[in-house]
């Protein structure tokens, strides 16, 4: 693994709750060549140095969102995060910032996961059909529309980018919006007035001051403060139209 | 033997944690000084209501160097304000298609910046021509 016997040091924050009344710093020392990422330096310790370090990863090629966190104090995915750029100093990480830190590297993800449900995450059918009528149609300019948002991968770095999710766990958070447009927008899809209630309520998308680090961050490009943003309108459209719709607003 | 006991990190001083941040911090503190050029603003129309002596005191105040220092440092956060939130305005509209393609962030806050620029020199000719 080693190139020329270079090697890093990658300060860790360990959080073990067993023993540690607050997270604190333990340095490691890590070969590395030009193509090791974050993670691999982090699992190199694991084999190796200490086996009581933990941390959360699965594909290693960024599209399962296991391995997000704190580099340097920036939210990253450790996989596509190479030593290489912090080279010939040294480096720092910590857990997901605004999570709460369960063991380690490794942050509590239930609120999260407890909200995303919130905002009904599938394809409502505007109408039912049998299989006799076939499949539901879409043509590639109707996909485009919610092209972008159907990237996520709940990583969670927009959340740990985003200082009002930090003071208030209960905000609905740009990540959830570009899923839930990614929904919406979809032209086979009839569930928007019953997404709309966690739009439009006091952690909806109101809480959000367009500080926008959350898109700079995303590591697939969904460009999830586009999303929230967006809804802010749509918010008071919906809520201005009530007054002229015989049916009312969206609950 | 493991034990649940999550660790919530404080969130004090969060906005020096990152330039990004201190820069959002920046951009909202740009609205104060808009704010005070609109109490100048006021303070010069209360003086009209009160005559033509009281509107012309107003004016002579303005004509203070302390009060062009103050005008130039508003200048530069009207700047700043202007260039920071035109660069978020692509986040708050709809995606737009023109002829097949997504408009590009870029050309939403290039469109706003101009039209920005092109307000103020209308509104500077208008004064110019009633002020030759």
């Amino acid at each position: 693994m080693a190139d020329a016997g270079k090697t890093i040091e990658i300060e860790v924050l360990r959080y073990r709750p067993e023993e540690d009344k607050e997270p604190v710093l333990q340095t490691y020392k890590v070969p590395l060549t030009e193509d090791t990422s974050v993670l691999q330096g982090l699992q190199y310790i694991k084999d190796y140095l200490d086996g009581t370090v933990s941390f959360r990863w699965s594909c290693r090629m960024a599209i399962c969102g296991s391995c997000g966190m704190m580099i340097d104090g920036k939210p990253k995915l450790s996989c596509k995060t190479f030593l290489r750029d912090y080279y010939p100093g040294k480096l720092r990480v910590e857990a997901l910032a605004h999570f709460p830190i369960e063991r380690d590297l490794v942050v509590g993800v239930e609120n999260y996961v407890r909200r995303l449900e919130g905002i009904k995450p599938y394809l409502i059918p505007k109408e039912a059909r049998t299989l006799e009528e076939g499949e539901y149609l879409q043509t590639p300019q109707q996909r485009d529309r919610y092209m972008q948002f159907s990237a996520c991968i709940n990583c969670m770095l927009c959340y740990a980018a985003c200082p009002q999710y930090g003071m208030n766990p209960k905000f609905i958070g740009s990540g959830h919006m570009a899923i839930l447009d990614r929904y919406n927008a979809d032209s086979r899809d009839g569930g928007r007035e019953e997404r709309m209630g966690k739009v439009n309520e006091a952690d909806g998308v109101w809480d959000c001051t367009a500080i926008g680090y959350c898109s700079v961050v995303c590591p697939k490009q969904v460009d999830p403060a586009h999303a929230i943003n967006m809804y802010k309108i749509k918010s008071s459209t919906n809520y201005f139209t009530r007054f002229v719709t015989p049916e009312g607003a969206d609950k | 033997m493991s034990i649940q006991r999550p660790y919530v990190r404080s969130m004090d001083g969060w906005w020096k944690r990152n330039a990004y941040y201190t820069r959002y911090m920046a951009r909202e503190v740009t609205a104060v000084f808009v704010a005070a050029y609109a109490v100048v603003l006021l303070v010069g129309l209360v003086r009209l209501s009160q005559g033509e002596a009281a509107f012309n005191g107003w004016l002579q105040a303005l004509k203070t160097p302390l009060s062009l220092v103050f005008h130039l440092v508003l200048f530069a956060t009207f700047v700043y304000h202007t260039w920071s939130w035109f660069n978020i305005m692509p986040l708050t509209m709809p995606i737009m298609f023109v002829g097949g393609k997504q408009v590009q962030p870029g050309t939403i806050t290039g469109t706003g910046l101009v039209a920005a620029v092109i307000a103020c020199a209308a509104v500077f000719f208008i004064v110019r021509r009633m002020h030759p």
